[in-house]
């Protein structure tokens, strides 16, 4: 009475995951290992800066003006003090400040992706599922902010906190304003996409088993439509953390982004281009060259991550 | 005997994948007469699909053809690639699958559709193609093809779309119909109207028909001949009468016996324990010993049973097993 | 005393386009009628059979029964309770775990993201039941084994999810089971398994079935009554034999001509004429005039009511 034996061995999820195609094809695919691994040493130094950087760069006590504008790997004409990526004019370490930027723009570029992912998976579920003119609100409301460019949604939403904090809090909350502004700039493509799965979804058995046995919607839309819409919602996230660290760049290369107490790479940037003609070249090509860095793999392994997962998404 | 129309000879296809190669087809060997229908039937995964498009030449690498040879008029056709295959393929091999929308253009007019195949293979004025487009749609039975040239395929029932598809498949005359599925997805009083058609048409023109299903009614009721496969390799063949009322393989006979039938009302059905097994995980010898009732050591070493002028590729072939 | 009573269901879709591209076409609202005036009893114990092709609203009849859908008018009573209009949520909760549902796709019916376990307990884990064993307990009466309760649905071919899915049916101990076309994606020897397993768990559970399928074998082989539905319209109700033996209704007699038999080598029958109409537009009258080889002008205009015949119904103004 029994079927035929498919060999038992009841499996972990850790198995499943070392076992499963999409580990398959990660081993296969050179770009995808080499984007991960400079993505993993990138993230591991930054959450890890002050044990890895020589200086901190903002403590004002470590920090001698005579050591400024020394160039990468010279000794300092007055001190005698070398310096891995050089100093900037203040005698600022520039490999410690990279280090401590990348702290804050990868802080920024998750914490938005995440709020603007929990802010999308929310109203994406919502409407996919409820449908009718909540769908109809949140979708078009969606299409609206589309039709602005993300990075002016952000200025506009940075401008419009900044003035409704209090003076002596806005340098403290200005990171948070920032994560706020990126974050709704960036949930519409979450919520289409959510959307998208769940119309899929819901017309599947399960969710009518679930129905059927008198399940409320929000228990389906939780336990069992969620789990099943997050392949394409990883894929977004990464590539999403790339275009929002570049939106943090973007804004604090503007000046309305990271105060210059906290300065992020963007704001690195801002400072070094400044001394970009005066023969100062370090002090902006070192965090340019760490933003591509980080952006291009999170973006290149964004990508793999699509193609891989895109055969299943049919 | 004739020379067939197409003859299959120990026709194998791998497709290799990260666990090893698998063999979707594997020894297959048969022929087919001009103006007979051969029915492949099997159940999903037993490989009666991929015999069929490796024929077309229309397997999805990384799958192909890796021993064999398949004769088409006493022309071998299983190395030919690209242009000379697609020529092969609309002159001399017509196709009708399950799904008949995958097969028409939705953007052009099926009178069209049909002159152009009809310019590309005969060598037709344009005026006579228009013509022959008519008269294929009048013969398919098609209610006023002169008019319903001009309409578009989604202007059609299934049922009409799939009498376009074999319009189509046929109107270059060719000597071979790979039918796949093709009443599959249609109702039950559509699909004995396509059965009719199909078997018309053979007989008339003595097109030579390969018929892919899993549905032994249809198999019955429709064609001359019978191959039975599993996990790939052939079980049974021979005339339909023979296998379906006395089947020789204990499979063909598993199949036969659970399949409910209305003459005999609620008996309890014969069930086969077990399903098919997975292409990567294919028994040795017989593939079909660890469900078979009759199985010996034997059946279960190499090298497997084949069919070598009997009908079954079994060592144990049933006799005076009567099903219905 | 029957524990499914469906009376005069009927079941409108709105299938008209957006309002602006109806503005901009002149054209007027849309409306399919998947099911019209539909009666009939299930027996408890019982299996009755719903056939008919494609757009014969059988499935939507089904998903009534559950409560997946809401009739338009008419009504559904199981056990003397209309879920579509009681209001006391105590005898609706009771209601819902005596009514279980069969899918047809067994690779979409089972979440991919859970196990076993948790797809089958989750009728009675959800009402907060004790679900201690359960799974494993019912893997072993659907003839999986104690392991599987562990595994994922992607590690089952088609017939064990079909088992698993039969399983999740029976946790919540119901008295009804609508089993929507359970084997039809399955292949006949697996078919042969499942359908040997429901016979024996509705003499087991007690079990009423109603099935819905387009299969006359199988329906022939599981029905105690069986309903013959077009165009969402009830035509014939009789028992297997009578039905199969001496069908009343022409439609039902071409179908049973059209169908093709395991011993019909060679068979040469005249196909059939026709298709089914289109259900936003059915044809008036009774809905089979067009392709029925008996009709008269009566057929045309008055819509036949369901009548009985020696000991069937037939809802044809010429059956005799």
């Amino acid at each position: 009475m029994s079927d035929f034996p498919i060999p038992v061995k009841p499996q972990s999820r850790l198995r499943i995951a070392l076992d499963s195609d999409l580990f398959y094809t990660f081993r296969r695919s050179p770009v995808a290992m080499v984007s991960a691994a400079v993505v993993l040493v990138l993230m591991f130094s930054a959450i890890f800066a002050p044990l890895i950087a020589p200086t901190n760069p903002f403590n004002p006590a470590s920090l001698n003006l005579m050591n400024g504008f020394t160039p990468p790997m010279t000794p300092n004409a007055f001190t005698g003090d070398s310096f891995l990526l050089g100093t900037d004019d203040q005698g600022r370490d520039v490999f410690s400040t990279i280090l401590y930027g990348m702290r804050i723009s990868l802080f920024v570029g998750v914490a938005a992706v995440f709020f603007a992912m929990v802010l999308g998976i929310t109203l994406g579920l919502i409407s996919g599922y409820v449908g009718g003119w909540t769908e109809t609100i949140i979708m078009r409301t969606a299409d609206v902010q589309l039709t602005f460019p993300s990075i002016l949604v952000a200025m506009l939403i940075f401008g419009i906190a900044k003035g409704v904090t209090p003076v002596e809090y806005r340098d403290q909350m200005a990171i948070w304003v920032l994560i706020l502004a990126i974050g709704l700039s960036d949930w519409v493509q979450f919520a289409r996409v959510v959307r998208g799965a769940t119309l899929v979804e819901k017309n599947k058995e399960y969710v009518q088993a679930a129905r059927l046995i008198g399940r409320t919607p929000g228990a389906i839309m939780l336990r069992h439509i969620l789990p099943n819409v997050l392949s394409p919602v990883l894929v977004i996230a990464t590539i999403s953390l790339a275009l929002a660290i570049i939106a943090e760049a973007t804004l604090s290369f503007l000046g309305v982004g990271a105060p210059p107490t906290q300065p992020s790479l963007g704001t690195l940037i801002r400072i070094g281009q400044g001394f970009l003609f005066s023969g100062e070249w370090w002090i902006l090509l070192f965090p340019a060259i760490t933003l591509l860095a980080l952006a291009l793999s999170v973006n290149l392994l964004g990508d793999w991550l699509r193609d891989a997962l895109n055969p299943r998404l049919r | 005997m004739a020379d067939p129309v197409l003859s299959i000879r120990d026709l194998s296809v791998e497709i290799p994948t990260r666990h090893g190669i698998v063999r979707p087809v594997d020894g297959v060997s048969y022929d087919i007469q001009a103006g007979e229908i051969l029915g492949i039937v099997g159940e999903s995964g037993a490989g009666k699909s991929m015999a069929g498009n490796a024929v077309i030449g229309l397997l999805n690498p990384p799958a192909h053809i890796s021993k064999g040879e398949i004769w088409l008029n006493g022309q071998r056709i299983d190395h030919l690639k690209g242009d000379a295959m697609r020529r092969l393929r609309g002159k001399e091999i017509g196709m009708v699958f399950q799904d008949p929308l995958t097969s028409l253009n939705p953007l052009l007019r099926i009178g069209d559709q049909l002159t152009e195949t009809m310019m590309t293979h005969l060598t037709i004025s344009r005026a006579e193609a228009e013509k022959r487009a008519v008269a294929a749609l009048e013969e398919v039975g098609i209610p006023g093809a002169a008019e319903r040239v001009n309409s578009y395929p989604h202007e059609f029932s299934g049922g009409m779309r799939q009498r376009v598809v074999i319009a189509l498949a046929l109107c270059a005359e060719p000597s071979l119909v790979i039918a796949d599925e093709p009443t599959t997805a249609l109702d039950v009083s559509v699909q004995a109207q396509i059965i009719a058609l199909l078997r018309r048409l053979c007989r008339d023109r003595g097109t030579a028909v390969m018929l892919i299903t899993h549905d032994m009614g249809v198999i019955a009721e429709a064609t001359d001949r019978v191959a039975v496969m599993y996990a790939g390799r052939l079980a049974e063949l021979g005339s339909v009468r023979d296998v379906l009322t006395h089947p020789q393989h204990p499979y063909t006979h598993g199949l036969m016996a659970s399949t409910p039938l209305a003459s005999q009302g609620k008996r309890r059905l014969h069930q086969i324990p077990g399903a098919m097994p997975r292409l990567d995980a294919v028994p040795d010898g017989c593939a079909f010993n660890p469900r078979c009732p009759h199985a010996t050591d034997k059946c279960r070493q190499a090298p497997l049973p084949r069919l070598s002028g009997g009908r079954a590729a079994c060592w144990y072939p049933l006799v005076d097993e009567k099903v219905i | 005393m029957a524990l499914v009573r469906v009376k005069n269901l009927s079941r409108v879709f709105d299938v008209s386009k957006p309002w602006l591209n109806r503005v901009i076409e002149r054209r007027s609202k849309a409306f399919l009628t998947a099911v019209s005036e539909v009666d009939f009893e299930v027996e408890p114990r019982s299996t009755y059979a719903l056939v008919g092709e494609s757009g014969s609203g059988k499935s939507t009849i089904g998903k009534m029964l559950v409560g997946l859908l809401k009739p338009s008018s008419g009504t559904v009573e199981i056990e003397d309770i209309d879920l579509a209009s009681e209001t006391d949520a105590a005898k609706i909760d009771a209601i819902r775990s005596d009514i279980q549902m069969i899918f047809q796709d067994p690779y979409a019916s089972l979440n991919p993201r859970w196990r076993v376990r948790d797809i089958i307990v989750e009728p009675v884990a959800s009402r907060g039941g004790n679900t201690e064993g359960l799974a494993e307990k019912l893997l072993e009466q659907v003839g999986l084994s104690v392991q599987d309760a562990g595994k994922f649905p992607h590690e089952f071919s088609g017939g064990q999810r079909q088992r698993i899915c039969i399983a999740r049916a029976l946790a919540s101990e119901p008295n009804l089971i609508v089993c929507d076309e359970p084997t039809s994606a399955l292949d006949v020897s697996v078919q042969a398994q499942v359908l040997n397993l429901m016979s024996d768990l509705k003499d087991d559970f007690g079990l009423t079935y109603v099935l819905i399928s387009h299969d006359l074998t199988v329906v022939r082989h599981m029905a105690d009554k069986i309903g013959v539905l077009y165009l969402g319209r009830l035509v014939e109700e009789a028992s297997p034999n009578d039905l199969f033996e001496t069908p009343k209704h022409p439609y039902t007699q071409m179908l049973l001509e059209a169908a093709p038999q395991m011993d019909g080598f060679g068979r040469e029958v005249q196909p059939p004429e026709g298709e089914i109409p289109d259900p936003i537009n059915p044809p008036s009258g009774c809905a089979f005039h067009p392709r029925c080889p008996i009709a008269q002008d009566v057929c045309k205009q008055q819509r036949p009511e369901m009548r009985s015949l020696n000991g069937t119904r037939v809802a044809c103004h010429l059956a005799e």
